[in-house]
């Protein structure tokens, strides 16, 4: 398995150029993405300049920082000046951003070596990756199975072995769904602790940017790179970083479990979560029974306000200034309609639909406001649960990763949320890390949700069990670069 | 039946702050299409917005300029609608809880037009239609505005344009905006509806949208007002609808109806953090208040003597008043230097746009010293009146204009001699007045002051003549 400090070991002690490496991961890429679909974009030119910088810093004997010179995959959703950002929509095939997003900026200002651009579900709405334009993302456990959404293709790319780490989105999930899926670690952080500028928007009060990594120590490296505050995000906190932090001790760690997050769980996920269960406890950490009864609001909340906010951030796509230009048209009207009705696909247009319905005139209180007052109540449930726990134990998908092309409805797709969305209504911090298998190989995972600006504490809990368990759930793929 | 209209005005006023409301672009009038724009003004994917500071400021200003209440929390929101000027489909602006509430604007009459709020909003691009084609111009998009919402206290299209005028006045005196019709940089939206004289309920309104000087405020009232009346007259209904109005030929013309109303889809922005003002920088602000254009009217008529059509007049421009006010600094009379202004200077400047810049060839300085020559007796008011003309025509100081002999003074003996001269050699004059022709002494007036090169003060002239005449 490749992490970063492995990597980082081997550029240094000069084992393996930085240039070398690069074209190693470049290579595989480009051999097994017809397959898995993990990137959209290739970046090879700005990969191997990277590279280049990167040696000559080492032969020169500089020190090197700590995501330098580590190839990594950035979702498609997050803006690159000059690279190709299409957020997998037709909207956005030939769009190259003409700034870039925070997050790119202090990697890029840290020689991080980026492999390409990760696979999505489109304008990340979607729970498998199919949502794609360019096709989902392959699961690399599994080939007949998807690697989850939205940020499949990131995920992919790691348990692939072609990149080192990721970074994704998460709105309702899309982290940490596909960090299960894959037997990852994914951190969703607390809204505000990451940038969101030049986060292709989404659901802008729920979206927030994280990593996806082969380990906890991973994870909590790349977290600790861009939890800056950025005064260009008025939601913007930053965040400390948490490395230092991290003592992979759970002694008299309160940990809650709210039974409502357990319902109608099948054995295959329910059994590895028993097990964790019992490890912390073996480990020092007190279990606490709570109750969560908001939890059945949680999706109906969480798909008016993320689809609201969709419809409205979705708007500026009319093929005027960028993006899909229908080519027949009658007039301007026209050319709008039908410009987003060929740019965008099936789901993203249900979404727009949906949320222009709660938006408007009629409507507005029965549902967006209604949603917002579930908001708070939600919110208030959460504070009431952290003031008897520290971290929150639940399931972080219902179920293991989908057969591609499983063909659910609408309704069936969104109800794979119901344990991850509840985290983003309440702008909370939650990882999700691999705790078992469910008997047919794929990966189970387990979500850890902490109180605000915790991501130390639960990361802290995720370190505890991987090295408790000897790393032994931490698995990447037979395939990609394994050095 | 006769018919009384009932108006309500939405006011756009763009903030003179240097930069936009959501990034760092400039806001300057002018400059080639889309240089003054970014990724935020232009909406580009994953781009967010930065609420300037100063435009609170200026917003919350011009709030405590027109006797508004200051929310010191309110909210963002986004509204909803579909127009390529307007590049991410939604304009950033204030809904639910806006950052000023009531306040009021009095007319000269004394009543007050109550205001229900202000809120602070981004201006759009604009579309260039050139050659049979439509390009946009982002330059404006971002530019931060206030809208400015009355009640429905109007009853003439003359309050209207009093009021807006009063706006203006207002809101350049705080230095807030420079409210230029002509650039754009305020518009107005008239709500109108008519009801039977005595009534008290309102009828159903139309809107006019954007009109964008004085004359078409006034203009659009008044077709709209015949129209409404035409319809109500002959039994039939005014639809609730928004209209359009032609400059060219002075009509308005149906754009949409009710049914085919714009659902703006607001919600809160989730992108800008509520705004807040705090205590502290509201007292600065009501602190740094300049003394406001009424209050400063009635100072220069109560406390210096200023007639009130020439306080009018000077308290109207910001630069106009600080003018007055250097000019007459030190002085026994301010009114002098007031009526020289009005009386030699308003002539020569004869727009609006050029008396708000106020720039002319005479500095305040040197009015101020000719007023003082004037006053310490060196000089006449003739030969000042003479003078100023001089001064204002070559922008050269008042004592390039005055020789030893304007400054020689001239006392009762001369005025005397001068007199008793004008009687003897203007004997046709003499007889007329005798006989009854009143204005014949106009005449003999006229020779003293030729005789003594304007330095003879008329009225004395006038009333030694009259003495010299009636023995």
């Amino acid at each position: 398995m490749n992490t970063i400090k492995n990597v980082r070991h081997l550029l240094k002690c000069k084992e393996i150029t930085c240039r070398e490496l690069t074209v190693r991961f470049l290579k595989a890429a480009e051999e097994l993405n017809p397959e898995l679909t993990a990137y959209i974009t290739l970046t090879r030119e700005a990969a191997l300049k990277t590279a280049d910088d990167v040696d000559k810093k080492i032969q020169k004997g500089e020190e090197l920082q700590p995501l330098e010179g580590i190839p990594f995959c950035l979702k498609d959703n997050i803006s690159t000046k000059g690279l190709r950002t299409t957020c997998a929509s037709r909207m956005l095939e030939d769009y190259t951003p003409i700034y870039d997003a925070a997050v790119w900026e202090s990697l890029k200002g840290q020689n991080a070596v980026i492999i390409g651009k990760g696979n999505m579900d489109e304008f990340a709405m979607g729970s498998t990756c199919e949502n794609s334009y360019f096709g989902g993302a392959k699961n690399p456990r599994n080939l007949g199975h998807v690697a989850g959404g939205s940020s499949g293709g990131v995920a992919a790319a790691v348990a692939g072995n072609l990149a080192v780490y990721g970074i994704g989105s998460d709105t309702g999930g899309s982290i940490r769904m596909p960090a299960s899926f894959c037997g990852l670690v994914g951190l969703k952080p607390t809204y505000g602790a990451v940038s969101r500028r030049g986060l292709i928007a989404y659901g802008s009060s729920l979206d927030q940017i994280g990593p996806i990594a082969a380990c906890t120590e991973d994870a909590a490296a790349v977290f600790d790179e861009i939890c800056a505050k950025d005064p260009l995000d008025m939601t913007s906190e930053g965040s400390e970083p948490v490395s230092d932090k991290l003592t992979g001790s759970v002694r008299g760690l309160r940990i809650g479990l709210a039974k409502e997050f357990f319902d109608g769980l099948p054995e295959s996920v329910r059994r590895p979560l028993d097990e964790a269960v019992d490890l912390y406890r073996k480990l020092g950490a007190e279990l606490v029974e709570l109750e969560f009864p908001l939890l059945k609001y949680v999706l109906p909340t969480y798909y008016i306000i993320a689809c609201a906010e969709a419809s409205s951030n979705l708007g500026r796509y009319d093929g005027l200034r960028y993006g899909h230009r229908a080519s027949a048209f009658d007039d301007l009207n026209d050319f709008i309609c039908r410009t987003r009705s060929e740019g965008f696909g099936q789901e993203v247009r249900r979404r727009i639909l949906l949320g222009a319905y709660v938006l408007s005139a009629g409507y507005y209180d029965a549902y967006y406001n209604k949603a917002q007052l579930l908001r708070k109540s939600i919110k208030n449930e959460f504070s009431k649960m952290f003031s008897r726990c520290d971290v929150l134990l639940t399931p972080t998908v219902p179920v293991t990763a989908l057969k591609s092309g499983a063909g659910m409805t609408p309704v069936q797709m969104y109800q794979t949320d119901i344990c991850t969305c509840s985290v983003n209504i309440a702008g909370l911090p939650a990882v999700s890390l691999p705790c078992g298998h469910d008997g047919k190989g794929l990966p189970v995972g387990m979500q850890l949700i902490g109180d605000k600006f915790s991501e130390d504490v639960v990361l802290n809990a995720s370190l505890a069990f991987e090295r408790e368990t000897e790393g032994s759930h931490l698995k990447t793929a037979d395939m990609g670069v394994l050095l | 039946m006769t018919y009384e209209m009932v108006i309500g005005l939405e006011t756009h006023v763009e903030l003179s702050t240097k930069t936009k409301i959501f990034c760092g672009c400039t806001t300057q009038f002018g400059g080639a299409p889309n240089t003054h724009c970014c990724p935020v003004c232009t909406g580009q994917p994953g781009s967010l917005p930065v609420l300037n500071k100063s435009v609170i400021e200026y917003a919350a200003t011009a709030g405590l300029a027109l006797n508004c209440g200051i929310n010191t929390q309110s909210v963002m929101a986004r509204k909803h609608y579909v127009y390529p000027d307007l590049p991410k489909a939604y304009q950033i602006s204030q809904y639910e809880q806006p950052l000023c509430e009531g306040g009021w604007v009095e007319l000269s009459g004394g009543r007050r037009i109550n205001l229900t709020r202000i809120h602070i909003e981004e201006d759009a691009g604009k579309l260039v239609h050139q050659g049979g084609a439509v390009f946009i111009d982002y330059n404006r998009g971002g530019v931060p505005l206030i809208e400015i919402v009355s009640e429905p206290d109007f009853r003439s299209a003359e309050e209207c344009t009093e009021y807006l005028e009063k706006l203006q006045t207002i809101l350049r005196a705080v230095g807030v905006s420079d409210c230029r019709m002509q650039e754009g940089s305020m518009r107005c939206d008239v709500n109108i509806s008519l009801r039977p004289k005595g009534e008290t309920k309102f009828g159903v309104r139309a809107e006019i949208k954007n009109l964008n000087s004085f004359t078409s405020v006034a203009a659009a009232i008044a077709h709209e007002f015949d129209r409404q009346e035409e319809l109500l007259s002959a039994g039939g209904a005014v639809e609730q609808e928004t209209r359009h109005f032609d400059a060219d030929t002075g009509e308005t013309s149906s754009l949409r109806g009710k049914e085919n109303a714009d659902d703006y889809r607001y919600f809160p922005e989730p992108d800008i953090v509520p705004v807040i003002i705090p205590e502290d920088v509201l007292q600065r602000l009501r602190d740094g208040l300049p003394e406001l254009p009424d209050a400063k009217r009635e100072r220069y008529i109560s406390a210096l003597g200023v007639p009130e059509a020439d306080a009018r007049l000077l308290t109207k421009y910001r630069k106009v008043s600080e003018y007055f006010e250097a000019a007459s600094e030190g002085c026994e009379s301010p009114k002098t230097a007031a009526t020289f202004m009005v009386t030699q200077m308003f002539s020569l400047i004869p727009t609006e746009a050029e008396r708000e810049n106020w720039s002319p060839a005479v500095s305040a300085a040197q009015l101020n010293e000719l007023v003082k020559l004037l006053e310490g007796g060196k000089l006449s008011r003739n030969i000042a009146k003479r003078v100023f003309s001089q001064m204002l025509e070559t922008g050269k100081p008042a004592t390039d204009f005055i020789s030893e002999e304007d400054m020689a003074g001239f006392d009762a003996g001369a005025l005397n001699e001068l007199c008793l001269r004008a009687v003897a050699e203007n004997s046709k004059s003499v007889d007329d007045y005798r006989t009854g022709k009143e204005k014949a002494i106009k005449a003999l007036v006229g020779a003293v002051m030729r005789e003594s090169r304007g330095r003879a003060n008329a009225i004395e002239a006038e009333e030694l003549l009259k003495k010299i005449i009636a023995g």
